[in-house]
Order: C-alpha cells, then structure tokens, then sequence
C-alpha cells in the first residue's frame, strides 16, 4: 500500500542475494581448490586444461541457455532446444558425410547453414505455436521437444551420424591462442545476447512482455512478431550448439542436447530468471552455467562418482528459487 | 468556442441489445468531465467508442474539430486521446523512464550501435512527474516498488508526455486506499491546470463530486442529465443513474 521504505540493512541484504551466484561461484572454486591442495597436492584452478575443460562444459550449457534467457525473461519457456540442437547437429552431419571424406570449406559452410536452418525451423514452428495460435509454451513446445527428437532420429536413421573431415573437426577442437573454439563462440553469441538484452529496445519489450503483456501491446509493439523472434533465436543459438556439438565429436547425435537441457533450464534460474518472467540477465545465466560446469569437472576431478552432479545441480536450483523468494521478501514488492 | 471533444448521436448496437441509445456531449480544454452511471449504463462502451476500440453503429466523435470515428484504437491515440486503463497496463518490472517511453525508446549511438538511454528518460520521467507534483524517490527503481498514486501518476506522464490533449480514466481510485485515492485527485487537478481535456469514469460520488467541473449522467445508454456540481446533489445524481430522466 505504501512506498517502500529502505532500510541500511535491508538494502545489504538484498545486494547480497543480488550477489549470491557470484559468492556461491568464489566458494565452490575455493572449495575444489582446497581439496586439491590438501588430498593430492596439486591445483585446481591454477592450471590451464582444467580452465578450458570447465569453459567447453559452461559453453555447451550457454549455447541452449542464452537463447532461452530471452524467452525466461518474456514470460514464456522453451523445452524444444533439447532436439533443436540435436537436429541440426544431425543435419550438419548428413551434408558433410553426403559430401564424401574430407570435403572442402565451402561444403562445411553449406552444412552449417542447413544445420542452423534445420533449427530455425523448430524456431519459427514454436514462435507460429505461441504467438498465433495462443498455445501455452510449457505446452507447445514440449510437443516440438517430441517432433524435432523424432525428426532427427529418422533422418539420422536412428544412429549417430560419424563423418570425416579435418576442417569440421578443427572446427569444435580448435583454439584460438588459449581460447577453444567452442568458448569463443559462446562468449560472442554471450555478448550478443547481453547487448540485445538489456541495451536495445527489443530487450526492454522482452522485459516488459514478461512483466504484463498488455503494456507491450498498448504501447503499440507488435507481440506476435516479437515472441516469433524470441523463439526464432532460442532455437538458433541451441542450433549453434548443436554444429559445435558436431564438430567436438565429428558426428552428429539426435541426443547431442537433450543431457544439456536440464543444466541450461538450471543455470537461467540460477542466474536470477524468474518462471513468471520480467527478470533474468544474460550475466546472470553465464555465472549460472559456470557453476554447474564446475560442479561437474570439479566432481571428477576430485574422484567422487561423477553422479553426484545431478544431486548438487538439483540442490543449487532449490537454493537460487529460495534466495529469489527472500528477495521479494525483503523488498517488499508489490508483485 | 469549440469544444476539445465532441461526441454527437453515439450509438451501439450489439445484435439485438442497443447498449448505447443515443449520447451527446462535449468537453472543453482544461475541463474534467465525469461519466457517471450504474453498471450496464453504457459508460464503457461510450468511451471504447471514443478510444476507437469500438466503431459506433451511428454518431461522429471529434477531437479539435477532427472526425476519428472509424479509426483504429492506435490512430485515436496518436491523435491526442490517451486511455488509462484500470490497471495502468505499466511493465512493473522497468522504470518510469522506460514506462514512460515504452514502444517508443530513445536510443543513443556508441560505435554505429543503438543503445537505450536509460538515463535521459529517467530524467524526462522525473520532469514530468514532478510538473504533476510527484518526486520519485528512486529514478532507477522499477515501478511495483511505487506508491499507487505514484503508478498512477506514470501512466498520466505517459500522457501528458505525448501531448495527449484529451486523457480518460477509468475508475482511477477503484484499486486504491484514501491518500491515494487524494494524490490522484490532486493529480486531475494539475492536469486540467495543463490545459489537458479529462473524461473521468467513476461512480463514487465523492470522486464525482470532487473532480467534475460536470457530471453526464448515463443510464440505460441515454444521457439521464448533465449538471454543474454546484447546482445538484448526491440525491438527484443517484436518481438520474437509476434512469429517472430529468
């Protein structure tokens, strides 16, 4: 009812469950560093293979959960980025293995084309579900998650897709100075999507979209065609992840995502998205996917069975949905 | 002088039902104009007619001697008439600035690329308040963090902003506690010192009362009476929306 009044402590302790995926990022590469340390006396952080393996596993998880930040954000879901990925991973790979052994430049840039093309089209049959037709998109595009599967498995014929070429391999396993290709490329698409985001107006409608659609329409935005966008780049960047995928194992997996899909749903939540929309950062589901990337390497590597994984990244969602909650809690908000 | 709005001979029919009969009224620059009457009185419909939501079945709608009958709920707006809905329609999660400027952002360039300019439509969010009376605490802070009368005052920025000449609200005060139903009248007050035309949507007669320089009284699609505040009372008011044309 009335103006919320800030409090000194108050304000604290929201800047703390602002911060919070960051202190909880710090404390987990602390504690994987201390137990390296103390249990076999090496490092954990400090050497480079353990770096880049820890980006490759946070970019697999960035490729499908940048997309679907924008989507979070806006109010609405996508769980068809599981198979958009596969599809156009399995896509790639057919072109390629079509063009014989070790095709050149120009067939691979036509396998990556009909590989993103493969997932623009999951894009735009969920955006048509969505915005035109009114499906709710729990509900649309968990029935995308059943066709795209389907599709990639029958033209995949039910198996993984090998192929053999040097320049598709180079392309997943490739570094440029330090840097493996797969981390270059989500860090680009990252920025892309922060600036997008929270720089243009297209962000501040995907915001306001997931806050209350009928302020973005009595503004005079066009919903319809913005939700198509939405879905149309979700499906792009997961398909994006999907080529790399590809080129990593030079072969195409009808399943090359769908592993990926819990951990990209976690790590948009860890990273302050909210499931009814309106909140959501792109920096915030970066820090997000690190974290569940060094759950995941940091369980290997200090030798625990790697299924410990599953129970952490469960435990972390739980905790990012309460540490959400008190936030409401403590400013006071009319939402 | 001619009036600000005029609504001449409005009438809707929705299959058999004719929802609004026949409704003549005018509002002059500066002047609130309070639509009182029962539910089913064909207020809503009235002023979905002159927002463009609906096209009359017959009657003409003029603003500053323009016809917008027929045009599209978008061509009224840009012509001068801003609706504000019961609910606001703000996007709680931004702040003023960008809810001021929702649809219609204001970018900067850096580098060839466009970027919001978040802090130029704060300011013009805080200017336009504070012409209303309205100092916001926190510029950056998104509005569900906002008193009501504050909510309200965005959406009337929003408004006088875009120059809207004409501004109608729809039951303003419903949703809100006594002080701020008191800042949304001070609120219509600073308005009409602007120069800006009200229609107000209301039936709480002390609002009635409070706000109207004259009260059109609808009942069952016809208007019942118009008076000055000072030449009636509740009674009568309350007499004319039960439909004992005077």
């Amino acid at each position: 009812m009335s103006t919320t009044k800030r409090n000194g402590g108050a304000s604290f302790l929201r800047s703390l469950l602002n911060a919070w995926s960051w202190l909880f990022l710090i404390l987990i590469l602390a504690f994987f560093e201390i137990y390296a340390q103390t249990q076999t006396g090496s490092t954990f952080l400090f050497r480079v293979y353990n770096l880049q393996s820890i980006s490759v596993a946070a970019s697999q998880i960035l490729l499908l959960a940048l997309g679907l930040t924008l989507v979070i954000v806006a109010g609405h879901i996508d769980l068809s980025i599981a198979f958009s990925t596969g599809f156009a991973a399995v896509a790639m790979a057919l072109v390629v293995r079509a063009a014989g052994d070790d095709p050149g430049l120009a067939m691979v840039l036509l396998a990556l084309i009909v590989g993103l093309l493969a997932a623009g089209i999951v894009g735009v049959v969920n955006g048509w579900l969505v915005a035109h037709l009114d499906v709710p998109s729990f509900i649309g595009t968990l029935g995308t998650y059943g066709i795209a599967r389907g599709a990639a498995l029958i033209v995949a014929g039910g198996a993984t897709v090998s192929i053999r070429s040097d320049t598709v391999r180079s392309f997943g396993n490739g570094e440029i100075w330090l840097f493996p290709i797969p981390v270059v490329i989500a860090a680009v698409l990252a920025i892309g999507c922060h600036y997008l985001l929270a720089h243009t107006r297209f962000g501040a409608h995907t915001y306001a979209l997931g806050a209350n659609r009928a302020s973005v329409e009595r503004a005079g935005v066009d919903v319809k065609r913005h939700l198509m966008l939405l879905f149309i780049i979700s499906a792009l960047t997961a398909g994006i992840g999907g080529l790399i995928y590809t080129g990593r194992f030079s072969a195409g997996a009808a399943n090359a995502g769908e592993p990926i899909l819990l951990y990209a749903v976690a790590a948009v939540f860890i990273g302050g998205a909210s499931l009814t929309g309106g909140q959501g950062t792109i920096s915030g589901t970066v820090i997000g996917a690190f974290i569940i990337a060094v759950i995941q390497f940091g369980l290997v590597f200090s030798g625990l069975p790697p299924y410990w994984q599953f129970v952490a990244v469960g435990l972390v969602i739980i905790v990012a949905v309460l540490v959400d909650q008190s936030k409401h809690r403590v400013t006071g908000d009319r939402s | 002088m001619t009036a600000l709005l005029e609504v001449k001979n409005l009438k809707k029919r929705f299959g058999g039902n004719e929802a609004v009969k026949d409704v003549n009224f005018e509002v002059n620059a500066g002047e609130c104009v309070v639509l009182a009457g029962d539910n089913g009185a064909g207020k809503s419909t009235v002023i979905k007619m002159i927002s463009g939501v609906y096209t009359p079945t017959a009657g003409t709608v003029h603003l500053n001697g323009e016809l917008l009958t027929g045009k599209s709920p978008e061509a009224v707006r840009n012509a001068g008439i801003e609706t504000i809905y019961q609910d606001l329609a703000l996007a709680d999660n931004l702040d003023p600035g960008l809810n001021l400027y929702l649809g219609r952002e204001i970018s900067r360039r850096v580098m060839g690329l466009p970027f919001l300019d978040r802090k130029k439509m704060r300011e013009d969010a805080a200017r336009v308040m504070k012409s209303l009376g309205i100092t916001v605490p926190d510029p950056a802070a998104p509005v569900r963090e906002m008193s009501g009368g504050q909510r309200q005052a965005i959406a009337l920025a929003r408004a006088i902003h875009w120059q809207a000449g004409l501004v109608i609200m729809d039951e303003p005060t419903a949703a809100l506690g006594v002080p701020e139903q008191r800042e949304v009248m001070a609120l219509i007050e600073r308005m009409k010192q602007q120069g800006v035309g009200i229609i107000l949507i209301s039936h709480n007669l002390p609002d009635i009362f409070a706000a109207a320089d004259r009260i059109v009284v609808l009942a069952r699609g016809v208007v019942a009476g118009v008076r000055r505040p000072d030449e009636t009372n509740d009674e009568e008011v309350v007499r004319m929306m039960m439909g004992a044309t005077l």
